[in-house]
């Protein structure tokens, strides 16, 4: 019996041995992991996203310039759907059959149970006849959301454009966008994304198992409100946008304009540019493709990623530097033979004017009188320290914003090329003086720039000393908050009074009888400014004019470059007129409207280039004068550009058309 | 008996079980309350739903069980035989006036109400089974007296076998811990651990390697005993039933159980795995529990179970509800609650001086055992999906009242641990 007793404790201790196994087993699924909560989590909740309106752009006149409308993406919960008439909503979609059916499997794929884009982007006509017949579609629900719409339909590359996130932007957001966002993919709307694209809104409705909706997830509490974007106000003058690309309608080129003061950005064209509406809705892709296709390369941003030689437009600069380091005064003259013999070489001047001064050297464009700058100024501490004399004469250049991004608001902008000595020292040794490099003396060899690097050396001649980082958003949202750095003033080290002599000699490059740009002198206005021809290897020379207005208290300061378009004086100088006088007085006056119109209508385009063939003599060519000094060299630097390692593709772009120049015909 | 002048028929009742029997019936009213939404916060008491109706069954289960305080202890003692042919003759009569409810013959309507005799049968089992070992007092070192054990189990079980509802049928397999606290030898009960072992073995060892491991475990133990021939002889025989019982599972396992029994042993082995069909009620109601985490997501607050996600939420799966809305913690007190029940009815059944008392106390212990057991391990999903109630919690008349008079009869019998029944 006592035995018997005993098993009272087996059977209890069984009892407890059980417990233990069930509390275990528990605690694992309970506590230990946390997979089960997830999964409740996505048994009951599903979230609807509600897309807030991107921020709207205004032009600095409060005119909106980007602003939004209304689309409709029709979604689609496949297990939802009854057998339903495929035709009529094929009519009301404005789409084949085969292709809902096709929608249709692509949705079923992605989700059966969560409700998936069936056609995205639906027009609203489309969206009013669906309206009518949506009670015969069971599943199917559409969800608003907005597009971008441009009103003027100019400005495409600065605007850039907005697409669906792919699979690598989600990945690099580190889940902050989500299949089915938007995104900014260049231009402003890229560089603000973060301002425009606003906080979405999420909808957490609890779903039964048999996915009726039973109202919201914990009482709304974790459900956020779409928030729109900020909105941003732009320094462009839209009016003046849309006339420089009327002017630069079938021409190759760029247009900077820039309010010196501040340093906003008056106008940007890129041309050939496109409409920005192109890069929105149904057929963005489509549209994309013929962009990138384009042999103009509608897609390449040029006042911040062409490249070209400044040309003449350097020499005001050249001045204000022989002025500074006192190599030069007001009053020096030199004597001009019609050119300028560099060591074996002649760089040829297109004027006789015998002794010619400072005023009227920049007024007449002599290459001889500022090859003469360039000498005494890189020989200025003695032949042999010629290489270390270059380098502090580079870096002063390079305070005016050459050589290196001025960070601007736009993506992808680019360098330009403006070397240092230690560049020179790899091509010829140690032993290389000013003869080597007295190209660059007028704007010509190794240095290029970019369209809004030029305009802003403009700038700061403009503003007497300083430059304003160049900005095309001037204030951000309603608190209007500034970038710190588009407010600081970036001093380039010259002193106030060797302004006002180089000015002279702008002013009268317009505004005199000798100047090389008097057809383009506005009545009432004082342009400044200074013509450029570049020569091109590859066709036609390129027409520059680089300017500010008025003499006085400067509004804009402006940089037009015409490629493949001959003289300076020709296209670009009045190009800038019409610009200038158009933002000035609100409108071009005169018998000057017809002479616009007529701008306007000129087709510039250059013939296009079997560029596979170019670039086997430019390698050849470059194999040969690699030793040679700067005037032969441009062939060499071409090369050297071409091998320079890893750029994006966009700057790839740039790198085919760069124009190689010669000086000696270097004419103005 | 001048200690009864106080109060005649409570006098000597162990109120602490009562409390813990009340606690467990209200834990199982307000999670059936919480199985279903209240969106509505002015809806009026139902009594036509779920909760409504349990609320009645908890009422009148008290007063049934008080009221059966009430009786004479000894009457069970000498009625048992009649209420045990009772129930079998009800086990009888479902099988043909029965209704059939998701596939089992098991109720059998009386107007609103639906009574499930197998239910009732475990209370007539255990009544006769501790008649006959109280009259007889065997020692069940003979086969003819673990015959008649067996027969008492064995003609309820296989009844309900015929409904077919292997799930209440599995629970008379709890008769064996009494028998053997009664004297049944310990293999008895190791044989039954080896079949289980056996079984689950079966589906997740190749049989060649599993008739291996046997034959070598045999030599091993031969090896060990080689002096005592017997032994030998024993181990041998055993070795060779292991052997063809593995076989005689495969047969079986192919030809008696149903479909839908298969697939739900292969999926609590882990066999198979199937998210929508057979294995949605383990997942779901694992997802339920673990989403509970440590403290639940609180009161009314659960989703899968009232959302529909887990099915049978206020009868089989009552235990995902606790699991969701009071999470780790909540379980655990559940948990406690019941081994604390079963400890004390054992503790009970052991102070009692009448073998018939004692028996029928192990018996309920181990009913309750076994509901508890199966019950709270197939929704967490430790053993295939068995239909039976989680007792006090679970919704249903037919199964409230039946633990109740289980444990109330008992109750009463211990009241009277003084006097011979």
């Amino acid at each position: 019996m006592e035995q018997l007793f005993n098993r009272k404790y087996i059977i209890q201790g069984l009892f407890i041995v059980i417990a233990i196994i069930l509390l275990a087993k528990l605690f694992y699924i309970q506590i230990v992991s946390d997979k089960a909560f997830v999964a409740a989590e996505s048994n009951v909740l599903k979230k609807k996203f509600k897309y807030p309106a991107r921020g709207a752009i205004l032009d600095r006149k409060m005119r909106v310039i980007v602003q939004n409308e209304p689309v409709y993406d029709l979604m689609v919960i496949p297990n939802e759907v009854k057998s339903f008439d495929t035709l009529a909503l094929a009519n009301a979609l404005d789409i084949s059959v085969e292709e809902v059916r096709k929608n249709m499997r692509k949705a079923k794929l992605k989700s059966n149970y969560q409700a998936t884009p069936f056609s995205k982007q639906i027009s609203v006509q489309s969206y009013a006849r669906l309206q009518e017949i949506m009670y015969r579609f069971p599943g199917f629900s559409t969800q608003d959301r907005t597009i971008r719409h441009y009103p003027d339909s100019v400005g495409g590359q600065l605007f850039g454009y907005v697409k669906e996130v792919d699979s690598a932007d989600i990945a690099r957001s580190e889940g902050f966008y989500r299949p089915g966002d938007y995104k900014g993919k260049s231009g402003l709307e890229r560089s603000y994304e973060e301002m425009l694209r606003g906080e979405k809104g999420v909808i957490n409705t609890v779903y039964d198992a048999k996915n009726i909706p039973q109202g919201s997830y914990a009482d709304g509490k974790y459900d956020i409100n779409a928030v729109s974007g900020e909105r941003l106000i732009s320094g462009i003058d839209i009016e003046v946008q849309k006339l420089g690309e009327q002017l630069m309608n079938n021409k190759v080129g760029a247009i900077v304009a820039i309010e010196p003061a501040s340093g906003e950005i008056l106008a940007m064209v890129s041309s050939p540019g496109y409409d920005p509406n192109l890069l929105v809705g149904k057929s963005q892709g489509n549209n994309y493709m013929n962009l990138i296709g384009n042999p103009y390369r509608p897609s390449l941003v040029r006042p911040i990623q062409g490249y070209y030689p400044p040309g003449s437009a350097f020499k005001p600069i050249d001045a204000l530097i022989g002025l500074q380091e006192g190599v030069i005064d007001p009053n020096t003259t030199f004597f001009c033979p019609h050119y300028y013999q560099a060591g074996n070489r002649r760089i040829k001047c297109e004027h006789f004017d015998g002794s010619i001064s400072l005023r009227r050297g920049i007024a007449r464009s002599c290459n001889t009188y500022f090859c003469y700058v360039f000498q005494k100024l890189i020989t200025k501490n003695g032949m042999k320290n010629q290489r270390l004399t270059y380098q502090d004469w580079r870096d002063k250049v390079a305070k005016f914003g050459f050589g290196d991004k001025l960070g601007v608001d736009l993506p992808f902008e680019q360098k330009g090329y403006f070397y240092n000595s230690d560049h020179y020292d790899k091509i010829y040794g140690k032993r290389w003086g000013y003869t080597n490099v007295i190209s660059q003396a007028i704007g010509q060899g190794e240095i290029t720039a970019t369209p809004l690097q030029i305009a802003n050396a403009m700038a700061v001649i403009a503003n007497r000393g300083y430059y304003i980082k160049p900005h095309l958003i001037k204030a951000m949202g309603d608190k209007l908050l500034v970038k710190k750095e588009y407010v600081t003033k970036n001093y380039v080290g010259i002193d106030l009074k060797h302004f006002e002599p180089v000015i002279d000699g702008m002013q009268d490059a317009v505004n005199t009888a000798w100047g090389t740009a008097i057809l383009s002198r506005i009545p009432d206005i004082i342009l400044c400014g200074k013509t450029g021809t570049v020569q091109n290897s590859r066709g036609k020379n390129h027409s520059v004019f680089i300017g500010f207005a008025p003499r006085d208290n400067p509004k804009i300061a402006i940089a037009v470059i015409v490629e493949n378009a001959g003289f300076g004086s020709t296209y670009a100088a009045p190009i800038a007129s019409y610009m200038v006088e158009k933002y000035l007085k609100g409108a071009i006056s005169g018998n000057r409207i017809a002479q616009a119109e007529w701008m306007k209508n000129q087709n510039l385009l250059p013939l296009l280039i079997d560029k596979t063939k170019k670039a086997k003599l430019t390698k050849a060519d470059s194999l040969i004068i690699r030793k040679t000094d700067s005037i032969k060299r441009i062939n060499d630097s071409l090369k050297l550009k071409a091998v320079t390692a890893k750029r994006p593709l966009s700057a790839q772009l740039v790198k085919k058309p760069i124009i190689a120049t010669k000086p000696e015909s270097n004419k103005r | 008996m001048i200690q009864q002048q106080g109060n005649r028929f409570f006098f000597n009742v162990d109120w602490i079980t009562v409390l813990i029997y009340i606690a467990l019936c209200v834990i199982g009213f307000t999670n059936i309350y919480a199985s279903v939404p209240h969106n509505d916060a002015n809806a009026a008491f139902d009594f036509s739903s779920n909760y409504g109706k349990q609320l009645i069954y908890v009422i009148s289960g008290l007063i049934l069980g008080l009221s059966l305080l009430l009786f004479d202890g000894r009457l069970f003692n000498v009625f048992a035989p009649f209420i045990y042919g009772g129930t079998l003759v009800l086990l009888v009569v479902v099988l043909f006036i029965g209704r059939n409810v998701g596939g089992n013959q098991a109720w059998i309507p009386i107007g609103s109400f639906r009574l499930q005799p197998s239910e009732f049968a475990k209370f007539g089992t255990a009544l006769l089974l501790a008649r006959y070992v109280s009259t007889f007092n065997p020692k069940f070192r003979d086969f003819k007296s673990i015959f008649i054990a067996g027969i008492i189990v064995a003609a309820p079980l296989l009844l309900i076998m015929l409904q077919p509802d292997t799930g209440s049928a599995l629970v008379f397999l709890a008769f064996m811990f009494p028998l053997y606290r009664e004297g049944l030898s310990g293999y008895f009960l190791l044989i039954f651990l080896g079949m289980i072992v056996l079984f689950v073995a079966d589906f997740l060892v190749p049989t060649a390697a599993l008739i291996i491991i046997l034959i070598a475990i045999g030599g091993l133990f031969i090896y060990a005993n080689r002096r005592k021939q017997k032994l030998i002889i024993t181990t041998v025989f055993v070795t060779l039933i292991a052997i063809a019982y593995l076989f005689l599972i495969k047969i079986a396992y192919e030809k008696v159980l149903a479909p839908h029994q298969r697939s739900r042993i292969e999926l609590m082995l882990g066999l198979k795995t199937d998210n929508k069909g057979a294995g949605y009620n383990v997942i779901q109601s694992q997802i339920a529990i673990g989403s509970g985490q440590l403290t639940g997501r609180g009161y009314l607050q659960g989703t899968q179970t009232k959302y529909g996600y887990v099915p049978e939420k206020t009868t089989d799966f009552i235990f995902s509800v606790i699991g969701e809305e009071w999470g780790f913690l909540g379980c655990s007190v559940v948990i406690a609650l019941y081994i604390f029940l079963l400890l004390r009815l054992v503790n009970l059944a052991e102070r009692q001086r009448s073998t018939f008392s004692r028996v029928y106390g192990y018996s309920v212990a181990c009913i309750l055992f076994f509901h508890i057991f199966i019950n709270i391990g197939m929704t967490i999903g430790i053993i295939p999906v068995i239909g039976i109630p989680l007792p006090l919690i679970s919704y249903g008349g037919s199964s409230l009242w039946s633990f109740t008079i289980l444990i109330f009869i008992f109750l009463k019998l211990d009241s009277n641990r003084m006097g011979f029944i």
